[in-house]
Formats: structure tokens, sequence, C-alpha cells
């Protein structure tokens, strides 16, 4: 195996005469037999390229727009530490310390939206974690292989449709008009401005996000599910296990290593609540509840300019995220076994 | 085969969620399209839920007689098209380096692409770094962000690494150096994975409206995506651009007009929805093979 077992195999000869090879040597055909002379010996790096300078090259592209698209705003956080003057220098004009986070840290409202982004997304993470289980579940206990596939079709559908069209949808539909309340109408109730009102907007919006991910989160575990061993259900029912005790026993360990990376992922996003659907779906009137971290530091970042105070609150929210992350993937390495890395 | 009562009773109620399911599934999609058919009037009064009352089909004239509703479904189409090219160019290139694990430095280059996915760089300096690139108001603020994602990136390097070996180790011998493999060899035979990443993509962009929102100005760079947006927004906020929209076609609601284009926007994505989905479930699934 050439191609993976270049870590020992005796590069030595040819590291001898590295000025006199041409330069487009690829891996050179297998040493026959050669291997098990020479300690394996780590490559240098004027090896590697030499060899694999094609590689390093497809490489290239790609690691370029990495590093101004992704690293480059990464390094921009800067700017939470200097003040920023628009037409200036992207990395900011001068230090200013902490003198942005002091002004977060004691904004009330930041903590007001800090606290609606918390239960917004540990409630869309209690309803939406557990919800594409059971239906997997679900799924996994039909017969009848051609309904299980439109079950699946219909309910992947909402996943693949731009989160404008899915608040275009909830509007229509929670609209004075719409068909929520007419059927409140039709029991004789008074319409209720749905979209307008505070108190409903925490529902709406876990609702709406549970119609839209529900049916495409059951796909890792349907995947998961197709890999427990039959042979254990088997036994299971030899021990009279019924199918509740089967599912139980048998089918929730077989996934649970999904579940948990899962939930690891889930955590980790749990403080980037659907910024973009929030800032379609909110209005002042609901601010109140619905103005989260993201919504608040774009109002103040990029509608009214602040944009090194809003670059000190973004880079506070992503640690935050980056720590949560972390510390589940730790959790879950230490408790069960299971971690992403 | 004699099932028990039990057994029986819970696949009766089982299915029967089931298909409840599917009707809270399909509801919002049949209502859009009922009003979209329906007459101001009786959507105003009300009455419109599943079937079209006062059936008929002048909001679909009026917005497809909308020149700027069409230029903008056409800049959809082309931030689509450039978008998903960059966006493969730069995904298999990447994703074929990282499945060659002989790699010097390959978990290095591993790592800077998956700490992006944990770690990003947060909208404001974003929009810095696009307004001082030069790129407001052109199509590449809304192409180029976004070109890689991780997720794509890790599901082609586990395609890639499960190819057989055996082809490219011949293929080596014959001297066809890495650009030759890649090229003649690994992309023709990954057409499956290519064909699922291309649909990802094309998804992505096509649905995208916050970029545009964020970098464009002129309505005639707008995505049809933006253009919904801005009917949305104008029938409860202000009504700049939804009653520009609505000049032409003075008689009819907003949500007439809102349920005309969503059905025109959705139309793509259904079409081929049905014809792809087996795609997007393998793509999901190499994915979750542990790379």
């Amino acid at each position: 195996m050439p191609l993976t077992q270049d870590e020992q195999s005796p590069r030595s000869a040819i590291r001898g005469s590295t000025e006199v090879a041409a330069p487009a040597t690829l891996p050179a055909a297998p040493p026959t037999g050669s291997r098990r002379l020479s300690k394996p010996k780590r490559q240098t790096w004027r090896e590697a390229f030499r060899r694999d300078w094609q590689l390093y090259s497809l490489a290239l592209l790609p690691l370029i727009f990495l590093a101004i698209f992704k690293y480059g705003p990464m390094v921009g956080n800067i700017i939470a530490f200097r003040r920023f003057r628009p037409g200036g220098s992207i990395f900011g004009d001068e230090w200013v310390g902490l003198r942005y986070i002091e002004m977060f840290i004691n904004d009330p409202t930041f903590w007001q939206v800090f606290a609606n982004t918390a239960i917004l997304g540990g409630l869309t993470l209690l309803v939406g974690f557990p919800l594409p289980i059971v239906l997997a579940l679900m799924l996994n206990e039909v017969r009848k292989k051609y309904f299980k596939k439109i079950v699946q079709s219909i309910s992947y559908l909402p996943h693949f449709l731009s989160v404008v069209i899915i608040v275009g949808m909830v509007m229509q539909l929670l609209s004075l008009q719409g068909t929520v309340n007419q059927i409140i109408g039709a029991f004789g109730g008074e319409g209720i401005p749905f979209l307008q009102r505070p108190e409903w907007f925490r529902a709406i919006y876990v609702g709406s996000e549970v119609w839209q991910t529900l049916g495409w989160g059951t796909i890792l575990y349907l995947a998961a599910l197709t890999t427990v061993d039959d042979s254990l259900y088997e036994a299971a029912k030899i021990d009279g296990a019924g199918r509740w005790r089967q599912t139980w026993h048998v089918t929730i360990p077989g996934i649970r290593p999904m579940m948990v990376t899962l939930l690891i992922l889930n955590i980790g996003m749990f403080l980037q609540v659907g910024f973009e659907k929030v800032l379609l779906l909110y209005n002042p009137l609901t601010y109140e509840t619905a103005d989260v971290i993201s919504t608040y530091l774009y109002r103040v970042g990029l509608v009214s300019n602040n944009l090194s105070y809003a670059a000190a609150i973004g880079l506070f929210q992503a640690l935050i995220g980056l720590a949560m992350v972390l510390s589940a993937n730790l959790i879950s390495r230490r408790m069960v076994g299971t971690s992403l890395w | 085969m004699n099932q028990p009562t039990g057994v029986r009773v819970f696949g009766a109620v089982n299915v029967t969620l089931l298909v409840l399911l599917c009707v809270v599934m399909l509801y919002p999609f049949v209502t859009v399209l009922a009003q979209s058919f329906s007459s101001s009037g009786a959507i105003e009064a009300g009455k419109v839920s599943l079937w079209p009352v006062g059936f008929n089909v002048d909001t679909y004239i009026a917005v497809t007689s909308n020149g700027t509703f069409w230029r903008n479904y056409g800049n959809t189409v082309l931030y689509t098209v450039v978008g998903t090219t960059i966006a493969m160019v730069l995904t298999t290139t990447y994703a074929y380096v990282l499945s060659k694990k002989h790699l010097k430095g390959r978990n290095a280059l591993i790592g800077i692409a998956v700490f992006t996915m944990f770690f990003n760089g947060g909208l404001v300096p974003n929009y810095v770094l696009i307004s001082s690139l030069g790129m407001k108001n052109t199509m590449w603020a809304i192409v180029l962000p976004n070109a890689v994602s991780v997720f794509n990136l890790l599901v082609m390097k586990s395609f890639f690494e499960n190819l057989p070996k055996d082809i490219e180790e011949a293929a080596q011998i014959d001297g066809l150096g890495w650009y030759g493999i890649f090229g003649r060899i690994v992309l023709p035979l990954s057409k499956p994975v290519i064909a699922t990443m291309v649909l990802f993509y094309s998804v992505q962009y096509w649905n995208d409206w916050f970029l545009a929102f964020l970098y464009l100005d002129k309505s005639e760079l707008f995505p049809v995506t933006l253009f919904l947006r801005n009917l949305i927004a104008g029938a409860s906020t202000s009504a700049s651009e939804g009653a520009a929209a609505a000049e032409t076609t003075t008689a009819l609601v907003s949500s007439n007009i809102q349920a005309v284009t969503m059905v025109l926007t959705v139309i793509p994505i259904l079409c081929v929805y049905p014809f792809v989905q087996r795609y997007f479930v393998s793509g999901i699934m190499l994915g979750s093979v542990k790379g």
C-alpha cells in the first residue's frame, strides 16, 4: 500500500539525493521487502513537499479562502478591544482595552437578550432534541416500506426551505385571517394577533423550528438504528421482553452514541439560536421575549453603527459557544465514553 | 400471523400519529398554494384554508409581469450557479487533499477547517471584512463568504477515503501525478458524492437571503428570497418594497402576492426534491461515518 505506508517506508535513500531527484516525483514504487529493515522514520517537510507538492498545491486555494473568509473575521474580532472608525483600518485604530466588554456587562439590555437567548435555545433543545428520536423510533416500527418512505419524504421536505419561506408560512398561518385564527373563530373565540404578542413568540419560534427540523433530524438516528444487531432483539424476545422493553433495552442503547454526539453538537449551537429566523419573525412589539444576542448585536452594530461594541458582544457569544462544545465533549467522554474527537 | 392485540393497537396508533404528522407537515404548503389562487376578498374574510376560494390566476399574472421579480429570480439562479461552482472547486480539492492519510500536516489541515465549525468570526468582523474588500453590492459578497461548508467537506473526505485504493496506486505506478489521479480517476469515480454536494450547495445558495440583505442595497441585485422578505416585512412594517410590488396590482392584498412569490420560489426545490432526496440522505449517511 504505497499510499498509506509512507511514514514507515525507508526514505533515507531518497533523502540523501534530494537535490537531484526530479521535482514531480510521486511516491516511489513500494520498496519491496525493505520495510522491516529500516526503523520508522518521520518524513521531513522537505521530503513531504518534494513528493506531494501537487497535493499541497491543491489545498492552496481552499486555504486562502479559509484564511480570508473564516480566520480573517476571527482576527477582526480585535476591534472589540480597539476603537473602530468606518473607513479606517479594519483592525481598528487605537487600543481601548476592555472598555467595550465593560460596556455590555453594564448594559441591562444585554442581560435581557442574554436571558432570552438562553430560554429560546433551552426550549429548542428541550423540545427539538428528543422529538426526532421519538419519530425515528416510530418510523422504525413501521412494517410497510412504502408508507415509511412516504412519511420520510414528507417530513424531510421543510428542511430544504429557505427561512424566508418558513417565516412567510408562519405569518400566513398566524395572521388574523389565517388558519389558526379561523379555528379560534369557529369556536367563537376572539382573533389573536400572535406575532404582535410577546407571550406567543417562544411557542411560535420553537414550533416552527420543530416543524422544519423534525424529519431531517431522524436521518442519523435511522441510520444508527439499522446497525443495531437483530440477534439482540431475538435474545431479548427469548428472555420474554415485550416491545417496550426491547425498545428500552436494545434499541435505545444501540443509538446512544449517536444521541450523545448530536447532543454535544446541539449544546454547542445552543446560543446561536436561529438568528435569521428571529430577525424575520420579531418586531419591536415582541422584543421583550424575542430579542436575542445576535439580533441585538445586529441592531447595535450594523443599524446603529457601534461596530466595536457589537463585536465585543459577538466575541463573547462565540467564546461561550466554543466553551460549551468543549465542555459538553469533555463531560460526555468522561461519562459515556463518546466524544466528537 | 396472528399478533397479540397490544401489538396491533400499537401499530394502528403509530400509523395514525404518522399520518397526522404528514398532515401537519403538508398543511402549510397547501394553504399557501390555496391562497395564491384565491381572491383577495376571500383571504381578507379569512375563508381560505385548504382550497382556493374565488379561484383566479390574476395574482400569478401580476407577479410574473413584474420586471423586478424576474430580475431577482434571475439573480438567484446566477448566484446559485456561480456560488455552487466556486464551492465545489474549493470543497472537492480540499477534501481530496484531506483524504490522503499519508500526507504530512494532514491533521493540521483538517483542524484548520474543523475549528471554523465551532468558532466563527461573528457578524460584525465579517461585515467589516466584506466592506473593506469592496465587495458590497457585488455578487462576490453573496457567493464567497459561505463557499466552504465544513460539514460537506467532511462528507466528501470520507467518501474519498473509502474509494478503492488500488486504482489510484495503479495510476501512480503508471506515472500519473496527483493532478492526473484526481482529475482523471478520482473525480469520475465520485459522481454520486459530487451530485450530492452540488445539490446541498445549490439549496444553500438558492435559499440564502441574509448575505444579500446585509451586503446588497440595490434592488436590481437582490435574489428572489430578499424580494420575498421585503414583501413580508412590507406587509407588517414599512411598505417600501412591498408597495413597489403592489403598485402594478392595485387591487390585490399583499398576502396574495406573498403566497404567489412563495410558491414560485419553492417550485424549483419541489421539482427537484423527489429526484434528489435519496442523494441527500445518502450524503448525510456518508457524513455520519466518522472520519
